[in-house]
C-alpha cells in the first residue's frame, strides 16, 4: 500500500456508535497514516460521516478508542484537537467577510496581527481568491465558497484535515478541477486528508487509500487499484464501478464454474467445490464469433455512450453488462469469451445475490419495478 | 373587468381605515397640543412641559425606568433564548408556550397578583418570616415599578432573540469549535453577532411599551412614581385638560420615534458593516 510518511497519526480501535438504538458504526478499526490521502467511501447511511465526526470530536463513540499520535483523544473536545474540517456545504460564517473567515482560527489562537495578515493573504493566494478579501460570503459562487472553506481550515496548519463531501454541491467540470487541486494541495502541504464521499470515481482518482464502508462496517481497505481489481465481496464489486456478479462454484484451485460453464481463473485457496461469487467487469469481456465463444446470448439492449457501446446480453436468463466498441444490434445472438485473469472470485458474503444482474442499474429501480408489479396484480 | 378602477377601489377600505383611525387621531393630537381651551393657537402646553420641574421629572423617570427595564430584560432574556434555541425541538415548544402563557392573562390580574406577592404583609414576606429572614419592603418603590415592567415585557425580548437564534445553523457553531474556539469564544464571535438583529428588535419591542407604561407604575409604585402614561391618563380622565394631555402624547411619540431611529441605525450598520 502507498503510505508516504509512514507513522500512524489517527487510529480507530473497535469504535461503535448507535443513534437511538440504530447501530451506525459497528466495530470499526482503522489506521490512518501521516501524509496519507484516505477516502471513506460508501452509500448514504453507511457510517462514513459519523466516522469523520468521531475523528473531529463532534460525536463520541459509544465504545472503542480514538487515538491521535498514539494518545487517546476520546474525550478531547473538537477545539483542542489538531484537526480541522471542511464541512459539507462549507458552514462559512455569514457575518464575516472572506478575509475574516479565513483569519478566524488564527484570531482564536491569538496570533499577532501582522502574522495573521501575512498568513491569510498567502492562503488566499494559494486558493486563487487574492482579490476577494473584502467580499461577503453571500456574494461568492459555490466554487469560491468551497475555496474559502478549504483556506479557512488549512490556514491553521492542522495535522489532519477532514473533508465531508466537499465537492458535492459543485457541477461536474468544476468538481474535476477541484479534485486535482485538492490532490495537489495535499501533496504540497503533506497534511493527512481524510475525505468522505459517496462518489466512487472521486475516491478512485484522488486517494492513496480507499476505505469502502457499508452498513456501519468497513468492507475493504486498499489502494484504488486493489479495491477495483480485487473486490472482496459483492457489495464492493458492485459499488466500485460496474460488475457482473454471478453465482459460481470453485471446483479446485484455478478452476471455477459459473453460467453453466467451466472457466480457468487465477484464484486459489478456496475449499473444494466451495460456492463463490464471481465478478467479471463489463470492459473485460471480449465479443467473439459464436463458434469460438465460451458463452452465447441474445442482445436485449444497446446504449451508445460516446466512446463505447453499453450492451445488455441475456445469457441463460442472467443479464450481462458488456462494454464494447463494436456496434451490436438488439435481437442478435453473440458469443463472448473471458480471459482467466479477468475473472475475480470472491467468498460468499451477506451481499451475495443482491447485486450484479443488469435487469436494472440501481436497487431503487428494482424496488420501483417490484412495486409496479405488485400493483399490477 | 376594468382593472385600474378595481385596483383603486380595492385599496379604499384600507385608506378609509387608515384615515379614520390613524391619520385623524394624530391630527387631533397635534391640534390639541398646539391650542388652548378656546381653540386658539398656543405654545403654552409645550412650554409648560419644559418649564415644570414636575413634568420634567416624570419624563426623565419614564426614560430611565424604561432603559433599566430594557437592560434587565436583555440580560435575562438572552441566556434564556439561547438555552431554548439549543434544546430539543419538543422542549423548545413547551418552553415557548410557558413564556407566552402569562401574556394570555389580563394585565390587571397579573399586576394585582404581583401586589399580593410583594406587599409588606404579602406572600413573599410571609415566606421570609417563616424561615426567619428579615422582611423586604418592595411595594411602592421604584424597584417594584421596574419589576412590574420587566415581568410584563420580558416575553417581547425573549421571543425575537429566540427566533433569530433558532435559525443559526448548528454547523456554524461546530465550525467555530473546529477552528479552536471554546464555548465563550463561540458565544462572542459567532452566536452574538448572528443574533444581533433579534437583540435589536427585542430592545425596540421592550423599550417602546416600557416608556409608555401606565397603570403598572400606579399600582406597583403606589402613585409616587408616575410615568408619562400615568400623567397623560390623569390629564384626560381627571383634569379634563385635553390640550396638555395631547402635548404630552406628542412629546412621547417623538421620543419613541427618535429611539427607534437610533436603533434602526444600529441594525443597519450591523448588516452592512464589516467587523475588523
Amino acid at each position: 500500500m502507498n503510505k508516504p510518511g509512514g507513522g500512524k497519526i489517527v487510529e480507530l480501535n473497535h469504535v461503535s456508535k448507535a443513534f437511538d438504538g440504530d447501530m451506525v458504526l459497528d466495530d470499526i478499526s482503522l489506521d490512518i497514516h501521516d501524509d496519507e490521502f484516505i477516502t471513506l467511501l460508501g452509500p448514504s447511511g453507511c457510517g462514513k460521516t459519523t466516522t469523520l465526526r468521531i475523528i473531529g470530536g463532534f460525536e463520541t463513540a459509544d465504545s472503542g478508542d480514538v487515538l491521535f499520535d498514539g494518545k487517546k483523544i476520546n474525550d478531547v473536545p473538537p477545539h483542542k484537537r489538531h484537526i480541522n474540517t471542511v464541512f459539507q456545504k462549507y458552514a462559512l460564517f455569514p457575518h464575516l467577510n472572506v478575509y475574516e473567515n479565513v483569519a478566524f482560527g488564527l484570531r482564536i489562537a491569538k496570533r499577532p496581527e501582522d502574522e495573521i495578515r501575512k498568513t491569510v493573504r498567502a492562503m488566499l493566494r494559494t486558493v486563487n481568491l487574492k482579490s476577494f478579501e473584502r467580499r461577503h460570503i453571500d456574494s461568492l459562487s459555490g466554487g469560491q465558497q468551497q475555496r474559502v472553506a478549504i483556506a479557512r481550515a488549512l490556514v491553521n496548519k492542522p495535522r489532519v484535515l477532514l473533508l465531508d463531501e466537499p465537492l458535492g454541491a459543485l457541477d461536474l467540470k468544476l468538481r474535476k478541477d477541484m479534485q486535482k487541486e485538492l490532490k495537489n494541495m495535499q501533496r504540497e502541504t503533506g497534511i493527512t486528508f481524510i475525505y468522505v464521499t459517496h462518489d466512487q470515481e472521486e475516491a478512485l482518482s484522488m486517494s492513496d487509500t480507499v476505505v469502502v464502508m457499508a452498513d456501519g462496517k468497513i468492507q475493504q481497505i486498499g489502494t484504488p487499484e486493489h479495491i477495483y481489481n480485487e473486490p472482496v465481496n459483492a457489495f464492493v464489486a458492485d459499488f466500485i464501478g460496474e460488475s457482473n456478479i454471478l453465482d459460481g462454484v470453485m471446483v479446485e484451485d484455478y478452476t471455477v464454474t459459473f453460467a453453466g460453464q467451466t472457466f480457468r481463473c487465477e484464484d486459489a485457496g478456496f475449499g473444494k467445490n466451495e460456492p463463490v461469487d464471481v465478478v467479471v467487469r463489463p470492459e473485460d469481456i471480449d465479443i467473439v464469433p459464436v463458434e469460438q465463444s465460451m458463452l452465447t446470448g441474445e442482445v436485449t439492449s444497446v446504449t451508445f455512450k460516446g466512446d463505447y457501446y453499453e450492451i445488455i446480453v441475456d445469457i441463460d436468463h442472467f443479464k450481462w453488462l458488456i462494454e464494447t466498441t463494436d456496434r451490436q444490434s438488439v435481437g442478435e445472438t453473440i458469443g463472448i469469451s473471458i480471459d482467466p485473469y479477468e475473472i475475480q472470485v470472491m467468498k460468499k458474503s451477506v451481499y451475495s445475490g443482491k447485486y450484479g444482474d443488469y435487469s436494472s442499474f440501481s436497487d431503487e429501480m428494482d424496488t420501483i419495478s417490484d412495486a409496479n408489479a405488485e400493483q399490477g396484480k | 373587468m376594468n382593472r385600474p378602477v378595481f385596483r383603486k377601489f380595492a385599496a379604499a377600505p384600507h385608506i378609509v381605515w387608515a384615515a379614520l383611525f390613524i391619520a385623524a387621531p394624530l391630527a387631533f393630537v397635534v391640534y390639541y397640543a398646539f391650542t388652548d381651551e378656546a381653540g386658539a393657537f398656543t405654545l403654552s402646553n409645550m412650554s409648560a412641559l419644559v418649564t415644570s420641574p414636575n413634568y420634567r421629572a416624570i419624563f426623565l423617570r419614564s426614560i430611565s425606568y424604561a432603559l433599566i427595564a430594557t437592560v434587565i430584560c436583555l440580560v435575562i432574556a438572552y441566556p434564556v433564548a439561547y438555552i431554548i434555541s439549543r434544546s430539543r425541538v419538543r422542549a423548545q415548544s413547551t418552553m415557548i408556550l410557558l413564556i407566552m402563557l402569562p401574556m394570555w392573562m389580563n394585565l390587571l390580574i397579573r399586576t394585582y397578583s404581583w401586589m399580593v406577592i410583594i406587599q409588606d404583609t404579602g406572600f413573599l414576606n410571609g415566606i421570609l418570616s417563616a424561615v426567619g429572614l428579615p422582611n423586604l419592603h418592595i411595594i411602592n418603590t421604584p424597584g417594584a415599578v421596574i419589576l412590574g415592567m420587566v415581568y410584563n415585557y420580558l416575553p417581547y425580548m425573549i421571543l425575537p432573540i429566540y427566533s433569530v437564534m433558532v435559525k443559526i445553523d448548528n454547523r456554524l457553531i461546530e465550525a467555530a469549535h473546529d477552528l479552536g474556539a471554546g464555548g465563550v469564544q463561540v458565544l462572542f464571535r459567532v452566536i452574538f453577532p448572528l443574533s444581533i438583529s433579534g437583540v435589536i428588535s427585542g430592545i425596540t419591542m421592550v423599550f417602546v411599551p416600557s416608556i409608555s407604561t401606565f397603570y403598572i407604575s400606579q399600582k406597583m409604585g403606589g402613585g409616587s412614581y408616575d410615568m408619562i402614561g400615568d400623567a397623560i391618563e390623569r390629564q384626560f380622565m381627571n383634569n379634563y385638560n385635553y390640550n396638555l394631555g395631547a402635548s404630552m402624547s406628542l412629546v412621547l411619540m417623538i421620543l419613541i420615534l427618535v429611539c427607534m431611529a437610533v436603533m434602526n441605525r444600529f441594525s443597519d450598520e450591523d448588516t452592512g458593516g464589516v467587523i475588523v
